[in-house]
């Protein structure tokens, strides 16, 4: 028995219990049931709703068993009739007021009430007043309220203080007249806001999309991962015939512990979008056919075919989703190379793929979650986890209310939902330079090679990179991490190997976090232009994700793609697709993808579909179709194997996709766990500042893949107007625009008038505008924007 | 979210500002009672949502939080009411002394029920839930934070008349 245990004794039998822990951790622990309303885990104690109540020996009344501190040789009874008596009470007085309408309730069957209400209610009620009613409030298309129901536990606050960082609900009123909601009428805006479902005990909060639609015991459950970000979120699929009724959290502590995003909920509504793509179909002379898969795969087979038959097999370019299972991009890179081409990629939101050779076998955060809510410095480098990756961004919460200093590089000043220690807010094309600037300071203090600091001496040293610098050297556990944006950013073979010499020269491990589900998955796979599966060599590097598009190709193949809206260079991206023969596969069609394609080959989407995710924890997810996809649509992986064996390419013989799973682990050498280790690119100058405010081009939160954003409540839940451009009063002032006020936007061949919304949280220099959302304006890349008065 | 705190008259904040002297820099909430009080104080004895979400981003607290304070406590109006605040203790001492004529005497004369306003705005009959600490002197009423004890019909009567 270690120092900090002590023994505690429980109905009669020896249990362990840590020293300062609450006696409901100790029973939990041993598996002895105590019940509870307000107790939970991942919360702070509130012990307000008294269901806890149990006896210890020499305590003069009942005590609550999760706020009651263990002590050693403390005797314990949960169920004597003391205890129950005290329980029962409770439940007595919590019933009072409880509508007691559960065959109406959404709750009923995975009610905690109800369930204890069997153990612990009375058959008949003493209480013949009057209950309590409470208005219902609206709190968003996300969750539904049914505040009758509730019994005032307050994990719903508390979750809002504690976990999403964001106080939006409270208890308001007094005594009977208490309430809780948000007493201004407004709806959730937290991005985790979905998980006060799943924390109310009762039925007072349950999920909107969901409501009325089945009964939690009508349903089967299956396990699967979420497509959305790159750590993996685990999550339940709760299925009724043949739907996907609702997505749960399934508890992992090492990834998603017990939440689940918004975005991961909800997103299944997509599945059942009237949009889904249900049959193949060709266009002939300009005209849409439906056709049988027959028919549609004969015809990508005979063109591609030909295409390589003329020697033009290189000039086939393939281009896939970031969140395509491993096994796809796989299957995909392999067509393309046996065909005789390169020109693979996933990274439709990329623009500088200068790093590219020199980066590590695939981007990963290189530590685990627990390390990351251990460190005490993190950098984040143009970067909004917030929404990018919501539960990363919760466990740098974890880590900066335990103490840790972090610190920020972006064009914009994210609303954090924890302490930021140091800002730098500067346009895009001064990002290199105040990287460079602590680059410089950090490696003249570290002593780093001389190559390294002449390289850097063209960088300015500002007072700020001077104290950033020391704070960074002060801490043990140093993270720094580049994010989506860095990414997106026209210099990221700048910004990540100035990251790598800053993350070298203060000790710390340098992170990527990607777009997209499974970019470490691709770069594994091999559907990336210079390498292989398992980072095997290539001799003739293929066109990136940008330059494919640089001129028309022989065809393209694009996967899980919606081009005008994935692409972040749309303009030129559709023109290309305009002359050339393109195949997409696609769970959806619309407008866009009709005009540019030439064959429609719907797919399974991710509840439908097999394969593997590759988190950025470096774990390979495998998932199985928890349905069956709708219509005709097939999993992607499947259709590419048959594309493969009807153009009698070799390797494409794979029966079952865990067969490819392991192909692909044996090409990575066993080396599954990709390493953060990085190369370095040659330094440039700093580029010095225009003077002319720059665009940020932002994904909205609701608008990162074709699946979000053919969630319906997604869609409806608090955004930023998407139409609107954003800056704040200096820059406003600096181009003659007043807030309200017009202006226009403007990018190569593109031009829209917007509304001029004043935010201060928007960098001097830089103005904000939407894409990615479905009415974006197809602006090609942030560089070539200009905004002027309307 | 556009900051709210202009919504404080500088003497608001001045008072604010004292009470926030009485406590550690990092606890600015404590002073959220004292800050309502005036906030109510300035805008003729009721706080409005704008009010207590100046109050919120004044002391750095979420604005739910100014809400739940304000909404707890009994001597904070969270709607438009009358000049005057009478409150009749009806608690057990004045009760068995009376109360209750009081309260319909009052009810009457004015013509609004408890915890309404009349429709001049003059006088709002607030809803006192406990027991005003006067006992001794039962039946009592406080108005605009005054005593007035050994109520009787007509005393009441000369009371109201000088509310202007
Ligand atoms: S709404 Fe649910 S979680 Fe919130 S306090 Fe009421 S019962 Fe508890
Ligand atoms: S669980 Fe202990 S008081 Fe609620
Ligand atoms: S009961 Fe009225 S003052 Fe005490």
């Amino acid at each position: 028995m270690s120092e900090d245990e002590l023994t505690i004794e429980v109905d009669g039998r020896s249990i362990p219990a840590r020293k300062g822990a609450m006696l409901i951790e100790a029973t939990d622990a041993a598996g002895i049931y105590i019940p509870r309303f307000c107790y939970h885990k991942h919360l702070s104690v509130a012990a307000n709703c008294r269901m806890c109540l149990v006896e210890v020996e020499r305590a003069p009344k009942p005590l609550p068993a999760c706020a009651t501190p263990v002590m050693d040789g403390m005797k314990v009874f949960t169920a004597s009739p003391y205890a129950v008596d005290a329980q029962r009470s409770t439940m007595e007085f919590l019933l009072i007021n409880h509508p007691l309408d559960c065959p109406i309730c959404d709750q009923g069957g995975e009610c905690e009430l109800q369930d204890l209400a069997m153990g612990y209610g009375g058959d008949v009620s003493r209480y013949a007043e009057r209950k309590r009613v409470v208005r219902d409030k609206d709190i968003g298309p996300l969750v539904q309220t049914d505040m009758t129901r509730c019994i005032h536990c307050t994990r719903c606050v508390r979750f809002g203080e504690e976990i999403a960082g964001l106080r939006e609900l409270g208890a308001t009123g007094r005594g009977e007249n208490m309430e809780i909601g948000t007493y201004v009428a407004k709806a959730m805006s937290s991005e985790l806001s979905g998980n006060v479902i799943d924390l109310c005990p009762v039925g007072a909060l349950t999920s909107k999309p969901y409501r009325y639609s089945a009964r939690a015991w009508e349903l089967q459950q299956r396990d699967g991962i979420a497509p959305h970000d790159c750590l993996g979120s685990n999550v339940h699929f709760h299925i009724k015939g043949s739907k996907v009724k609702r997505v749960v959290p399934k508890d992992n502590a090492n990834i998603n512990e017990t939440w689940l995003s918004d975005r991961d909920r909800f997103s299944y509504q997509a599945l059942a979008s009237e949009d889904r793509l249900l049959t193949p179909k060709i266009k002939r002379d300009g005209e849409w056919h439906e056709c049988d898969w027959e028919v549609a795969l004969e015809s990508v087979a005979d063109r591609l075919g030909q295409i390589g038959i003329e020697g033009q097999g290189d000039r086939i370019a393939a281009l896939a989703s970031p969140s395509s299972t491993t096994e796809e991009f796989y299957l995909l890179q392999r067509l393309i190379r046996e065909l005789g081409g390169n020109s693979i990629d996933h990274r439709p939101r990329q623009v500088d793929f200068s790093a590219d050779t020199t980066a590590p076998l695939a981007p990963c955060l290189g530590v685990d979650l627990a390390a990351l809510e251990q460190a005490d410095a993190i950098l984040l480098i143009g970067s909004n986890t917030r929404h990018d990756q919501p539960l990363i961004n919760h466990r740098i919460r974890k880590a900066a209310l335990a103490g840790a200093q972090v610190i920020v590089l972006n064009p914009v000043d994210y609303e954090f939902n924890f302490p930021v220690a140091r800002k730098l807010i500067v346009p895009p094309s001064q990002m290199p330079a105040a990287l460079g600037g602590l680059a410089k300071q950090l490696a003249r203090d570290a002593g780093s090679k001389d190559d390294v600091q002449a390289e850097l001496s063209a960088f300015d040293v500002s007072e700020e990179h001077e104290s950033i610098a020391a704070l960074l050297q002060d801490a043990d556990r140093c993270i720094v991490i580049t994010g989506n944006l860095a990414e997106r950013h026209p210099k990221y073979g700048q910004l990540s190997t100035l990251a790598a010499i800053v993350a070298g020269a203060s000790s710390a491990n340098y992170a990527r976090l990607t777009d997209g589900a499974n970019c470490a998955g691709a770069w594994l796979a091999g559907a990336i232009p210079h390498r292989g599966p398992g980072g095997r060599k290539i001799v003739d590097t293929g066109l990136d994700a940008d330059r494919m598009f640089d001129s028309p190709q022989a065809a393209y193949v694009l996967l899980g793609l919606e081009p005008e809206l994935d692409c972040i260079r749309p303009q030129k991206v559709v023109e290309a697709l305009r002359s050339s023969f393109v195949v997409a596969l696609s769970a959806f069609h619309n407008a866009s993808l009709e005009t540019a394609a030439d064959v429609l080959l719907p797919i399974a989407a991710f509840a439908e579909n097999e394969g593997s995710y590759v988190n950025s924890l470096g774990q390979w997810q495998s998932f199985e179709p928890a349905v069956r996809p709708p219509g005709d649509a097939r999993p992607a992986w499947k259709l590419l194997r048959v594309l493969g064996e009807r153009l009698s390419l070799p390797g494409f013989d794979a029966i079952n996709c865990v067969d490819v799973t392991r192909d692909i682990a044996a090409l990575c050498d066993g080396a599954v766990k990709p390493s953060s280790a990085l190369g370095t690119v040659k330094i440039e100058t700093p580029q010095e500042s225009s003077g002319k405010p720059e665009a940020v081009l932002e994904i909205p939160l609701y608008a990162t893949d074709a699946i979000v954003r053919h969630g319906e409540a997604l869609q409806l839940a608090p955004q930023h107007n998407l139409d609107s451009v954003y800056l704040n009063q200096s820059t406003a002032k600096q181009l003659g625009l007043k807030h309200g006020g017009q202006a226009v936007v403007k990018g190569d061949g593109a031009e829209t008038v917007m509304t001029v919304v004043v935010d201060d949280t928007i960098g001097d220099g830089s103005y904000l505008v939407y894409a990615a959302h479905v009415g974006a304006t197809a602006f090609s890349g942030a560089e070539q924007i200009q905004i002027s008065k309307a | 979210m556009a900051t709210q705190t202009t919504k404080l008259s500088a003497h608001a904040r001045g008072v604010i500002d004292a009470a926030l002297e009485k406590y550690p820099p990092e606890q600015k909430r404590s002073a959220v009672l004292a800050a309502l009080h005036e906030a109510q104080h300035d805008n003729k004895g009721f706080l409005t949502e704008e009010l207590m979400d100046a109050v919120a981003d004044y002391l750095e607290m979420p604005r739910i939080a100014v809400y739940e304070v304000a909404s707890f406590y009994s001597m904070f109006e969270t709607k438009p009411v009358g000049r005057h605040s009478i409150s009749i203790c009806t608690n057990v001492s004045c009760m068995l002394r009376g109360s209750d004529e009081i309260v319909e005497h009052v009810e009457q004369s004015l013509g609004i029920k408890i915890g309404e306003s009349t429709e001049d705005g003059r006088i709002y009959l607030k809803c006192e839930e406990e027991c005003l600490a006067a006992c001794c002197a039962a039946p009592m009423m406080m108005v605009d934070h005054v005593y007035h004890e050994n109520l009787t019909p007509q005393k009441v009567d000369e009371i109201l008349a000088k509310l202007k």
